[in-house]
């Protein structure tokens, strides 16, 4: 089963742990995303493209399942404005065994940062900035190619 | 046919509008051909769309590089590289 959210509401890691769970998988792998306070960042602000982004992590929630033979995989991007500390997105998936699940789960959040359009604006200081894409990021969802 | 375009991130910021509704010239062949036709339409078009390196595009918001075909779509749209997760 697949499920994607993109939402501005604050994410809800317990509901979505049971959520992911409620399947009855061998083995469940998380990965969560928050915001980090780097060079004393005060808030950050995702926009997104409506419709394409949502299609876009349905696109390699699919893949992942196909690939890992996973019974669940749960992707939820929250947008708008956040702070530091705040959870920016939460992957879940679900498979029979640790290996799968683990695997499908860093490849979701590697493909996630190259893929799927959102983009990032940091407030500091009474200035803002637009986070420029990391030539790492690019490397970590190229290890992932079939 | 009109043709919907649409900005995100500092494309949009840069714009000034997020979203606007065109009739396409003919003989704008790619992607690339139409940023560089939009970029004439304002000095904030000029200076969002002047190093096309840095912008990514989606036809009917399927990813395309910019030397990929145009086409007839119904919604284009123009922004930098994601910086999402």
């Amino acid at each position: 089963m697949i499920a994607v959210t993109v939402d501005p509401a604050p994410i809800d890691i317990g509901a979505e742990y049971a959520a992911i769970t409620a399947g009855g998988a061998g083995g469940i792998a998380t990965f969560a995303g928050l915001v980090r306070a780097d060079d004393g960042v005060e808030a950050l602000t995702l926009e997104h493209y409506p419709g394409a982004t949502e299609a876009a992590l349905t696109a390699l929630a699919e893949a992942a399942v196909a690939r890992w033979d996973l019974t669940a995989a749960r992707i939820t991007h929250r947008v708008g404005r956040m702070v530091p500390g705040d959870t920016v997105v939460f992957v879940a998936t679900a498979a029979r065994h640790r290996a799968a699940a683990l695997e499908a789960c860093a490849f979701l959040i590697d493909r996630l940062k190259t893929e799927a359009p959102f983009w990032k604006k940091e407030s500091l200081a009474g200035a803002e900035r637009w986070v420029e894409p990391r030539g790492s990021d690019d490397a970590a969802a190229a290890r992932w190619k079939f | 046919m009109a043709t919907e375009i649409l900005y995100f991130a500092w494309v949009r910021e840069k714009i000034g509008i997020g979203a606007e509704t065109l009739d396409l010239p003919t003989g704008l062949t790619t992607v690339a051909d139409l940023v560089a036709w939009l970029s004439e339409r304002s000095t904030g078009h000029a200076e969002a769309l002047a190093d096309p390196a840095r912008l990514r595009a989606a036809v009917d918001q399927i990813f395309v590089p910019l030397d990929a075909p145009l086409g007839r779509p119904r919604e284009i749209a123009i922004f930098p590289p994601v910086t999402g997760g």
